[in-house]
């Protein structure tokens, strides 16, 4: 349903992304994960017709986005980042004003629908201007759901969203990719590895890694860091009884009473590590793996050899 | 087709809703009442003496030449303010061409327009209960057709510069600015001038509508010239989108 190769754009002498290829097939739900300025929303917008490639060619819902633009901007719906909304208009308005641009039949059972997929229908004669930010990014996906798209791109859709609307959200995601296509942009791990089937991962414009969510991050735990807590005071000593324990690297000492260290994944040290502190007299409080954050799966991907693509 | 219908439809009851087109209409129509008004109180003065008979030209004139100054805040927001806000993004990734945005913004505050020009009318058909005989109505047919023609003409100008710009003020100056040349300055230097003033002459907005249309006489060179400036207004606007595409 996507098909990216080769993808391009420059902003000026500014390389936006560079030689961009991926492709998602229908009832999948592939993220765009990367920090800001990664290049996210540049491709989102190359492939919603909002603006051509410098070079490079996509394929969405069949059709060329630059040659039948047209085309690909009916069968895709848009949640733009910015969540752009007319707030002197009425909800109801709005979203019959963008079903009409579409030439949808049945305009207002539509919306309806639509608001009604949401949640929102009890705001639908309310004045966008008065929602609230999670209100709006709804008002927004209403928006992109309205013409049943075959494909439909969000870019940072929880994003502002409290944290019982992000459980929403995402189960409607997850409703709607498994029959259609979804491509949606996020800057959080966890949302990746909660909705996506699979994650591409970009950074700097370019694609440093792209596989299932599983294998990715098997991939990239290659190593397990471990924080130690203790009462009291952690000296040396402590750091000295957990780097005797074989396969144990990197071991640090922290703040009061906390060593770190980390042990090559597959061969949990954690058993080991717990009966040893304990041997030496000292009170555990806490054994706790420190999740890899996003910034240093980057500093993984950009230092070691890409799977596919560059 | 369709779709410049939808948009024009939105950006006129737009207009409704804010209340820039309430003190539009209240700029236009307080001064051409005033300005009727003593036009009628000086020909019924004038008439004991065998005064010339009133005639609506200096009202489709005083609505023209106000619109030169008011039209700018019409279409100042038309494409800039959806730059601005970021709803150009909505717009152009929906299945609209880029032609289609552009003439739907321009017919909506067209229509607004037509609707304050329909609004005059009430100023000849009052002077008509007054005249003996009856107003001249090819003239005042004539009048109106310029009236649309001149409106066509200075919004669609308007759209296309608030294409360009991002700033809705930005926008509006710069409207204002062509609207005075082409109104008052273009053909200034047309007498100084020993070849040339002729077409410096034809540039200018008020030679076409106060000399030529407004005074009954619609020639082809006024036709041409008011849908040139449309067409080139669009056409502005249209080539504006394209290239925020391409940025």
């Amino acid at each position: 349903m996507i098909k990216v190769s080769g993808l391009t754009k420059d902003y000026g002498s500014r390389r936006a992304i560079h030689n961009v290829s991926f492709d998602a097939q229908q009832g999948e739900i592939v993220g765009f994960l990367g920090p800001n300025g990664a290049g996210k929303t540049t491709t989102m917008r190359i492939l919603t017709g909002f603006m051509p490639p410098t070079d490079g060619e996509a394929i969405v819902a069949g059709y060329d986005v630059v040659e039948e633009s047209l085309e690909v901007r009916k069968r895709v719906g848009y949640l733009p980042e910015t969540v752009p909304l007319y707030n002197e208009m009425i909800v109801f308005d709005y979203l019959k004003f963008m079903g009409e641009l579409r030439d949808l039949p049945n305009v207002e059972e539509r919306v309806d629908e639509a608001l009604d997929m949401v949640a929102m229908t009890d705001r639908a004669q309310g004045y966008i201007g008065a929602l609230s930010k999670g209100m709006r990014q709804r008002i927004g996906l209403a928006q992109a759901l309205l013409h049943h798209p075959e494909v439909l791109i969000l870019d940072e859709p929880t994003i502002g969203l409290d944290p019982g609307q992000v459980v929403e959200v995402r189960e409607l995601i997850r409703q709607i990719g498994k029959e259609r296509t979804v491509l949606l942009s996020t800057h959080l791990l966890h949302e990746a590895q909660n909705i996506c089937d699979r994650v591409l991962i970009i950074n700097k414009g370019k694609i440093v890694a792209e596989d299932t969510t599983e294998n990715l991050q098997a991939r990239l735990v290659g190593a397990e860091r471990v924080i130690v807590r203790v009462r009291g005071e952690a000296d040396r000593e402590l750091g000295l009884v957990i780097k005797e324990i074989k396969g144990v690297r990197g071991v640090e000492l922290k703040d009061e009473g906390v060593v770190e260290f980390e042990f090559a994944s597959g061969k949990d040290l954690r058993p080991e590590v717990a009966k040893q502190v304990i041997k030496s007299g000292y009170d555990l409080l806490e054994l706790r793996p420190l999740g890899l954050s996003l910034e240093e799966i980057f500093l993984e991907l950009t230092n070691s050899e890409p799977r596919r693509g560059n | 087709m369709k779709n410049i219908w939808t948009i024009a439809k939105r950006e006129y009851q737009n207009y409704f809703n804010s209340p820039l087109a309430y003190v539009i209409a209240l700029a236009i129509f307080l001064p051409i009442g005033i300005y009727f008004s003593i036009i009628m109180w000086v020909s019924s003065q004038q008439s004991f003496y065998g005064g010339p008979v009133p005639e609506p030209s200096p009202i489709t004139w005083l609505f023209v030449f106000l619109l030169i100054f008011l039209a700018p805040a019409l279409t100042m927001r038309l494409l800039s303010d959806e730059a601005r806000m970021g709803t150009l993004e909505l717009l152009l990734t929906a299945p609209v061409r880029d032609f289609e945005l552009v003439a739907g913004k321009w017919l909506g505050a067209f229509l607004f327009v037509m609707v304050l020009a329909a609004g005059t009318l009430i100023f000849p058909f009052i002077m008509n209960q007054y005249v003996s005989p009856n107003l001249d109505k090819i003239k005042l047919i004539s009048s109106y057709i310029g009236v649309i023609l001149v409106t066509a003409a200075l919004l669609a100008l308007g759209t296309g510069i608030s294409a360009i710009f991002t700033n809705q003020f930005a926008a509006f100056f710069v409207t204002l600015g062509l609207y005075f040349f082409l109104w008052f300055m273009v053909n200034l230097p047309a007498d100084w001038l020993q070849n040339g003033g002729d077409f410096l002459n034809y540039l200018s907005i008020s030679d076409h509508f106060s000399q030529s249309v407004n005074e009954g006489t619609i020639n082809l060179g006024d036709l041409v010239y008011f849908l040139s400036l449309t067409a080139l207004g669009l056409f502005t606007g249209t080539t504006a989108i394209e290239i925020r595409r391409w940025r």
